[in-house]
């Protein structure tokens, strides 16, 4: 490839990418400069303000034909598009959390937080737009290897020590585990785009191989259930997440996941749609019982676990499991909605988890512990804060006029609605549902039954109370008036492109 | 296209954002804009009656507006999954949204008096009024399944904060047993939908009793759909052994709430028995019929025998609130016009009834700071007018002739003896043993024993006789007149009946 062809390429359709890359390159160099006793907080404001550009940017996309770059390595379709959006949003979010987030004297003279958290941004849009292995490893890596040292950015800290160290550790492994996968369908295939690949399993050659294609799915499908923290790995979750700074936590729980999420779609639907299974039916439809199976186990395995819990972080990463269990079921059923149901889901997911990281944030900075007792009366000490709460965990709950309850209910359609309805997932997704009563609940009866154990008024920070406001506005009217999402999302993305592979313009 | 409904569903916002306005300081502002909040569907809701034809079948006033919309890409074009914001009524609808509004404007008067009621106390009242009148208006399984669920938070809250020592547990129990109702409640709508690719009542019943309708949904799949929803709404009912919740809620819960719960939030699983139930799979129910039939009286004679021997009047209450709702599950079990209509009536009279009784007993516990049948013996010589108004009530809910309890209770149980006359003369044991515990509570209370502490206590006040006057009058009225129901029923009995014979 000489320089004129690299050159003429479309390298418009990386837009996005690049701004976000420029803007950690330059908040790199900016911290290198700075006078060591300067707050980096300007740093925040700046990457904030890639991060909007980098979101006009894929707003003008928008309106972009379906494009790719390198033979379909790297696509701009409206799958990527419409992840891609779930990502810049909420990273622009938590952006604003950090930056309100009372650090330690020391670490206010930090500004990696805010370039690591560009780079994992980054990471997760090529996850997004991706249609190789390798890329879409690099995406994985690039995303992981700064949550890594994001999870221990408090370096006096211990439990922030053993939040990194445990999550190098399972991630290290997990990764592996997914490369191991990957080389098989390699070796299978000797192909890494997945397109090419969809087409060489295909191939009857490939057919006395059937073991060796299932053995590869399950493979790489477990080490991928890391990023999104199902089971079999996912216990991970509750130490970095008790750990982990609180917006690098929220980070993880919603951008991270979303990112993993955009990954497993496009790579298992891009690679076995059309895989032969073991003796007959596609292998989709054979894997449907264990992908189930693990779905069902990572509700169950969250929702229980996180009855117990006393630490606010740890029951929301408790939670985080067994929502990321809820939004599997649409990827196990592989119905005709699983993109817009995932998608919607994932969109609500974000604004209550946020939302409510967003409340946490505030509540413990005032309370000084991360215990639930740290909520008691909050109804009489700030009702607008208890009524935000409040209402993101209604919609963590799947109550209706929540967001959350629109997305389950999307949830339930592509597992009662597929060709055969998986019943037994949906009564687990209900049982577990009503268990996380017990435990969301129990945050609403602090903050409203209990009395108050603090006096005084709680801090406040403008852009916590912007976040709050923000994320509580849209769960409602994503929960009332879905329909506005929904026609948004059938608008701007014409999902037909996803299977179909370009050739470069 | 006339936006009535929607009016009246949702006009209990008006009284909403009147309070949130309001400083929590100005108590009597605060009872006043809860009171005018409750007042304003109460009179919307009377004048849908009065534009309501009761001779004309079918639905009136309905509304129909797009809402949600799944497109499906499928091999063979795109299909649309729909999901329409739709209301409408019928004559059991409005006679159910009708008493949703009277009980709600008295719970709020009776509330007056409540010294720890807030500006939140009467928001989530108000939220409570909304769900339910959207649940009698609704005509699409969504809706219904939204209003349904909108009931329960304000009911966790009114429970858990506003009611006695041990509310919080009591919320809990609430919360959790109608949350694994509402569970089941999904997954059969979600279900139907999938079948059929309509959520509307009236599609669902024309295509599920269509010739091909077989075709949409086998026979198992109706039967476990039915028995589900059996489930669901027998936990709301509530049917025996689902019924433990309930009976805490009534005991801890404020007696305004109380009013509301066993008045008129017990009907809902009612309803939704009686319209998904029998309005949907009529031949099912039909041979679910003897179970349905047998669960009633197990229903009646249960709550019976234990609301003898309790002490407490509230636990009287509760345990006859458990045998009443027996009887329409008799009434509906028997599957004719009687039984039907029995039922119904038993919906209407029942919660006329225990709203009154309810109402009485707090009005009770808030002069004395007890429910205990023996600290009230002899009450009839210190309050005379509430003592009557108790004796009345107690034998309008035993049966009286005369009043609407004798209707209802009459004509279930002569729709049962004609088509299960065993079950039917093993449950009519229940109507003795209803008198028996009635007339021992309420004799207990109004004479016996005189005692001292008495003499301080005031009769009912002129506030307090709004209620008490108002909910006695309606049961007065339909035991005497019960045309005045079966009129407006008389359409969706047809209609019901019609589907029963196929």
């Amino acid at each position: 490839m000489d320089l004129q062809t690299l050159t003429s390429m479309n390298w418009g359709i990386m837009a996005p990418e690049f701004t976000v890359l420029g803007t950690a390159l330059l908040l790199s160099l900016l911290d290198l400069f700075m006078p060591r006793q300067k707050s980096r907080r300007i740093l925040g404001i700046l990457s904030a303000a890639g991060i909007v550009l980098a979101s006009v940017f894929l707003f003008l996309q928008f309106s972009h034909e379906p494009a790719s770059l390198f033979h379909d390595m790297y696509r701009l379709d409206s799958f990527s598009k419409a992840f891609k959006l779930i990502l810049l949003l909420g990273t622009g979010l938590i952006l604003i959390l950090a930056y309100d987030y009372k650090m330690d004297r020391e670490e206010e003279y930090r500004g990696e937080f805010y370039y690591l958290l560009l780079t994992a941004l980054l990471g997760g849009l090529i996850m997004a737009s991706s249609a190789d292995m390798i890329t879409l490893f690099i995406g994985l890596e690039l995303l992981s290897l700064s949550s890594y040292v994001m999870a221990g950015l408090r370096k006096r800290d211990k439990e922030s020590n053993e939040a990194s160290f445990k999550y190098v550790v399972t991630g290290g492994i997990s990764t592996a585990i997914t490369l191991f996968g990957m080389s098989y369908i390699f070796g299978l295939t000797g192909e890494t785009n997945l397109y090419t690949i969809g087409n060489a399993l295909q191939d009857t050659s490939i057919l006395q191989n059937q073991f060796l294609i299932a053995f590869a799915f399950f493979i790489t499908f477990a080490g991928l259930t890391f990023k999104i923290a199902s089971a079999p790995f996912h216990m991970w979750a509750p130490d970095v997440y008790q750990g982990s700074p609180l917006p690098v936590t929220a980070f993880l729980s919603v951008v991270s996941k979303t990112a993993g999420f955009a990954l497993i779609l496009r790579f298992f639907l891009l690679v076995f749609s059309s895989a032969p299974g073991i003796k007959g039916d596609p292998l989709l439809f054979q894997v449907q019982p264990y992908l189930a199976f693990l779905a069902g186990a990572t509700m169950i395995a969250g929702n229980l676990a996180a009855l117990r819990q006393r630490n606010i972080k740890r029951l929301f990463a408790y939670s985080s499991i067994a929502q990321a269990g809820y939004i599997l079921v649409p990827f196990v059923s592989v119905s005709a909605m699983l993109f817009e149901t995932t998608w919607f889901y994932l969109l609500a997911y974000l604004f209550m988890n946020i939302g409510a990281f967003a409340v946490i944030q505030e509540v413990t900075a005032h309370s000084k512990t991360h215990d639930i007792s740290g909520f008691a009366g909050l109804y009489r000490r700030s009702p607008w804060l208890a009524i935000a709460m409040t209402i993101f965990i209604l919609s963590l709950a799947g109550i209706p006029a929540t967001a959350g309850f629109i997305g389950k209910f999307g949830i339930f359609m592509n597992a009662l609605g597929a060709s055969q309805g998986h019943y037994v997932l949906a009564g687990i997704l209900v049982g577990t549902t009503v268990i996380s009563y017990f435990y969301y609940f129990n945050i609403i009866g602090q903050m409203f039954f209990r009395p108050e154990h603090q006096e005084g008024r709680l801090l406040h920070k403008k852009g916590l109370l912007l976040v709050t406001a923000v994320c509580a506005a849209a769960t409602v009217i994503l929960g009332i008036l879905p329909g506005t999402a929904l026609h948004f999302f059938y608008e701007q993305f014409q999902l037909t492109d996803f299977f179909q592979t370009m050739e470069q313009k | 296209m006339n936006y009535m409904l929607s009016l009246l569903v949702f006009s209990p916002l008006v009284g909403i954002l009147a309070l949130s306005f309001l400083s929590w300081k100005n108590e009597r502002a605060i009872k006043l804009a809860g009171l005018f909040g409750t007042l304003l569907p109460l009179i919307l809701v009377l004048i849908a009656a009065a534009g309501f034809h009761s001779s004309v079948s079918g639905l009136q006033m309905t509304e129909q507006a797009n809402w949600i919309s799944y497109t499906l890409e499928g091999l063979n074009g795109s299909m649309q999954l729909k999901i329409n914001y739709e209301l409408g009524i019928t004559g059991l609808s409005l006679v159910l949204l009708i008493l949703t509004a009277v009980v709600s404007f008295l719970a709020a008067l009776a509330s007056w008096n409540m010294k720890n009621a807030s500006k939140s106390f009467f928001i989530f009242f108000l939220i409570l009024e909304l769900g339910m009148l959207g649940v009698f208006a609704s005509q699409n399984l969504f809706l219904f399944f939204i209003f349904f669920e909108i009931t329960l938070i304000p009911m966790f809250f009114l429970i858990g904060r506003w009611g006695y020592a041990d509310r919080e547990k009591a919320a809990y129990s609430f919360l959790i047993y109608n949350g694994i109702g509402s569970a089941i409640l999904l997954i059969v709508f979600v279900a139907l939908f999938m079948k059929t690719g309509t959520l509307n009542y009236g599609e669902l019943t024309k295509i599920l009793a269509s010739p091909d309708g077989a075709a949409v949904a086998g026979s198992t799949f109706r039967l476990s759909v039915l028995v589900s929803l059996l489930i669901a709404f027998g936990i709301k009912l509530p049917i025996f052994p689902l019924h433990t919740w309930m009976l805490r809620v009534h005991v801890q819960a404020p007696p305004s709430i109380v009013m509301l719960h066993s008045g008129i939030l017990l009907k809902i699983g009612a309803y939704g028995l009686f319209t998904f139930g029998v309005g949907f799979f009529p031949e099912e129910f039909k041979k679910l019929g003897v179970l349905i039939a047998i669960l009633g009286v197990i229903n009646l004679l249960y709550g019976a025998f234990l609301a003898i021997v309790q002490t407490d009047l509230k636990k009287v209450l509760a345990y006859s609130s458990v045998s009443h709702m027996g009887i329409v599950l008799i009434g509906l079990a028997a599957m004719n016009e009687a039984g039907v209509k029995g039922a119904i009536f038993q919906l209407v009279s029942h919660g006329l009834i225990s709203a009154l009784l309810f109402f009485l007993i707090g009005v009770l516990y808030e002069r004395s700071g007890s429910s205990d049948i023996q600290d009230f013996s002899g009450l009839a010589a210190a309050m005379p007018v509430t003592a009557g108004v108790l004796l009345a009530g107690g034998l309008a809910s035993l049966g009286l002739p005369g009043m609407s309890g004798f209707i209802s209770e009459f004509l279930a149980f002569i729709g049962l003896f004609q088509t299960m006359p065993i079950i039917a003369a093993i449950g009519a044991l229940g109507i003795i043993l209803t008198a028996v515990y009635i007339l021992r509570a309420v004799l207990a209370v109004t004479f016996g024993p005189k005692k001292e502490t008495h003499s301080a206590f005031k009769d009912l006040t002129v506030l307090e006789k709004v209620p008490a006057f108002v909910l006695l009058a309606l049961v007065l009225l339909i035991g005497v007149y019960p045309e005045i129901l079966s009129k407006s029923l008389t359409t969706v009995l047809d209609t019901i009946l019609l589907g029963l014979r196929g």
